[in-house]
């Protein structure tokens, strides 16, 4: 699994920098595969988009 | 009470007159302990010259990434590093996020792309978009899509498109150290050419990108003399991969004092909070920022990052008794 903030080992290192970011910022990075997502913001919400992995929504 | 904040109460709060750049540097000077005063003044002058009610505005990005150009603080620039992925946004989507934009009680709905100027699939993107939004919600539809040819102009206006935004981004003096791929005088051009054009001109930048403090009010002055119908006034939230993602957000009271000397130049403007002031303000330092000069909000996310959720800001309104415009009263 990977941090979906930085795309780096969600097991390795401190994210917790990215955990708090996140409450501002939609997913970039795909948890399954670190593949960078293809990220839609609107104004009452966010979709984000693995090829791999399909769809994720707020 | 300080010199500059007795000048500004004869001159901006009586007679709606902004104050010049040596002014606006005296207020971005005054020690914390005149912020309160300040913030009163400038809260004054918005209530005289602008009115109780906030203008609230939903954005959407229309085409995210892949951006040619290379503005320092943009994490949509194709020639960085950063995790933003390109991305065109649907006609269907659009048209409900419009649709939501509007049951906030929104008046204006901004589509934004991420492009030094329109090209040919974008600005049929925008014809069928605002088309389709102007069919199904009632809502202003306002644009900014970079840098604009005339003909772009024209077109535009001929769609319906009733504001144009195009940010100075900082003042003219500063903007080399962020911007290299076009200059501050090409973005003037098409502000001359939208504001001639008979669209609104919005007009704003971002405080935090390594202005000094005098900068930051040759920016005041040049935007004043522009003469925006609205100015955004965003914050740098420092991105991932950006040349600016390492530096530091704008201090909560260096914020509040550029938001009421903002508003000391430009007494009668939509001064608008934009991105960043979640993590430059925070929920009380919002409150602040609307007791202290500003007029307008963007609700819900922003373009790549996510705001506070519109109900929030909507209730803050409520409780500090400022009505949120009408539609009818921007028509």
């Amino acid at each position: 699994m990977f941090c979906d903030r930085c795309g780096r080992s969600a097991a390795e290192g401190d994210h917790s920098a990215c955990a708090a970011a996140r409450e501002l910022e939609p997913p970039r990075f795909c948890p399954d595969c670190r593949r960078r997502m293809k990220v839609q913001v609107v104004p009452a919400g966010w979709t984000a988009t693995c090829v791999e992995h399909g769809v994720r929504r707020s | 009470m300080p010199e500059i904040l007795d000048r500004a109460r004869a001159q901006v709060l009586a007679d709606g007159a902004g104050l010049d750049e040596a002014g606006i540097l005296a207020v971005l000077r005054l020690a914390d302990e005149d912020l309160p005063e300040l913030l009163q003044l400038a809260h004054d002058v918005r209530m005289k010259w602008c009115g109780p009610e906030v203008e609230v505005e939903g954005i959407v990005s229309l085409k995210t990434g892949g951006c040619p150009e290379d503005c320092h603080f943009c994490s949509q620039s194709g020639l960085f590093t950063s995790p933003v992925r390109s991305v065109w946004l649907d006609i269907p989507s659009l048209v409900e996020a419009a649709r939501q934009t509007a049951a906030t009680g929104a008046s204006e709905f901004c589509i934004v792309a991420a492009v030094r100027g329109p090209d040919a699939r974008l600005m049929a993107q925008m014809r069928e978009g605002v088309k389709a939004i102007r069919e199904a919600v009632d809502i202003q539809v306002a644009a900014s899509l970079g840098m604009l040819t005339q003909e772009q102009v024209d077109e535009l206006v001929a769609m319906g498109v009733h504001r144009y935004n195009h940010n100075l981004e900082t003042c003219r003096s500063f903007f080399p150290n962020v911007v290299t791929t076009h200059s501050w005088e090409e973005r003037w051009g098409t502000l001359t050419m939208v504001r001639e054009s008979g669209m609104e001109v919005c007009c704003g930048g971002i405080l935090g990108l390594g202005e000094s403090v005098e900068q930051r009010a040759e920016f005041a002055a040049q935007l004043a003399e522009l003469d925006p119908h609205e100015v955004p006034l965003n914050f740098l939230n420092p991105r991932p991969g950006t040349p600016l993602g390492d530096r530091p957000v704008v201090e909560g009271k260096d914020a509040l004092r550029a938001i009421a000397a903002f508003r000391l130049a430009m007494p009668r403007t939509i001064l608008r909070y934009a991105g960043g002031r979640e993590i430059t303000l925070g929920d009380l330092g919002t409150r602040d920022g609307l007791l202290g000069g500003i007029n307008a909000v963007i609700v819900g996310n922003y373009l790549t990052t996510l705001g506070r959720p519109a109900t929030a800001d909507l209730e803050l309104l409520q409780e500090l008794k400022m009505p949120v415009k009408a539609l009818s009263a921007t028509l």
